[in-house]
């Protein structure tokens, strides 16, 4: 098991929260919370040994790019991953945003979609 | 079983994970839950084991209403450590049915609804999870004296160990024909007893045995159930609305075990031979 942090700039503060996923085999579980405006912040526990270069290239990829992005709300992202490849984790976080920008919360956040992930 | 456009059409129950099989079963889909995930009441013993946690332990503990009346729901996330149970998870179904046991006192007919989907005890968590397992039995036992608990096992997972107990205690189980109903699994089974009496690689050796449609058929379920969202939820109004059993299935138990006694186990069983043994004079 290992961990990480990772920051990225980004908007206003998140108007709400979000969860998806689950921590189960090839698959992980996406927290969002709100987080003072200007800068998003992700904390990775993983199972996997050794890819920490692979987390920060995919996380670049997501939050400097066009999936997330740098304008996109400020959250406290926290990943519990259970061996998701770089695609899942790049789907989980697109869907937890999603979440997000509905309003749904957690009530709703793990609709029938979240079972597509594995 | 059924054509393909019709197969295509089905909502599939098995395929949501937990929180969204609760969406599913609750009137209009709504629910508040108890203990959520951002509560991150997680495992502290699974950290401690090099194990990532799972930010609500792998239990589901939801408010709603079924039927119009209220209800608990209980889902475990079966992907999640094989929907183990350990000290957290299981305090949070056992606590969440004391509470509706003592809504029922308070005048409040508060139903619980269990969604099963566990290995049973939690490997890591050892007699936390044990102890935990033995309060949720006596708190069935405690909550079915005014409405009736049911259970759900939908699959893939199944239900098994100290968990198949707390389904023997519901007073309704509803299973699909994916799910498995049985106290070991069938790894374990096939260790201690030798592949050549139990062969846990052949499925429909083990689906003939344990899973839901022979589990009907020999009694031990009450309705047997496409995996299709919609179908579940009319099957568990229907049971709600039968009330309470007047005689609850594990009250029952010295007519299983007459039926057994009659079992010769000096060759191997067949999933026929079982249903005879058991279903004879059967009332569900």
């Amino acid at each position: 098991m290992e961990k990480f942090e990772y920051r990225y700039p980004a908007g206003v503060t998140a108007g709400g929260r979000a969860m998806v996923g689950v921590v189960g085999s090839g698959d992980l579980e996406v927290l969002l919370e709100p987080n003072a405006a200007g800068t998003t912040t992700v904390s990775v526990t993983t199972s996997v040994n050794g890819y920490g270069g692979v987390w920060q290239a995919q996380l670049d990829r997501v939050f400097k790019g066009a999936l997330v992005g740098p304008d996109a709300p400020a959250v406290q992202v926290e990943i519990n991953d259970f061996g998701a490849t770089p695609g899942v984790v790049g789907m989980r976080l697109a869907q937890a945003f999603a979440v997000l920008g509905a309003g749904s919360g957690v009530g709703s956040a793990s609709g029938a979609a979240s079972g597509g992930g594995s | 079983m059924s054509a393909t456009p019709d197969f295509l059409s089905r909502d599939s129950f098995v395929e949501r994970d937990a929180r969204a099989r609760v969406q599913a079963l609750v009137d209009d889909g709504r629910f508040r839950e108890l203990i959520d995930p951002f509560e991150r009441l997680v495992s502290p013993w699974l950290l401690r084991q090099g194990v990532v946690t799972q930010s609500d332990d792998g239990v589901v503990v939801a408010r709603g209403e079924i039927d119009g009346q209220p209800v608990v729901v209980l889902a475990i996330e079966g992907a999640f450590q094989g929907g183990s149970l350990g000290e957290v998870g299981g305090a949070k179904i056992a606590g969440a049915l004391e509470l509706a046991a003592a809504d029922n006192r308070r005048g409040v007919p508060t139903r619980a609804l269990l969604v099963l989907e566990t290995g049973g005890v939690r490997l890591q968590e050892a007699n936390l999870g044990l102890a935990a397992i033995a309060e949720i039995h006596a708190a069935i036992v405690d909550l079915r004296r005014y409405q009736p608990v049911i259970g759900i096992i939908a699959g893939t997972v199944g239900c098994f160990g100290g968990m198949s107990i707390a389904a023997g205690l519901c007073s309704y189980l509803v299973m699909t024909r994916e799910a498995r109903l049985g106290l070991n699994g069938p790894q374990v089974i096939e260790q201690e007893a030798g592949v050549a009496e139990y062969d846990s690689r052949d499925r429909p050796f083990i689906w003939g045995l344990t899973g839901g449609e022979q589990r009907y058929r020999t009694g031990l379920v009450d309705t047997y159930v496409d995996d299709d969202s919609t179908a579940l939820r009319a099957a568990v109004i229907a049971l709600f609305r039968r009330g309470r059993p007047a005689v609850e299935r594990s009250q029952r138990c010295e007519q299983f075990l007459a039926r057994l006694k009659r079992y010769d186990p000096a060759g191997q069983v067949t999933a026929e031979q079982v249903r005879q043994l058991l279903a004879e004079g059967a009332e569900s």
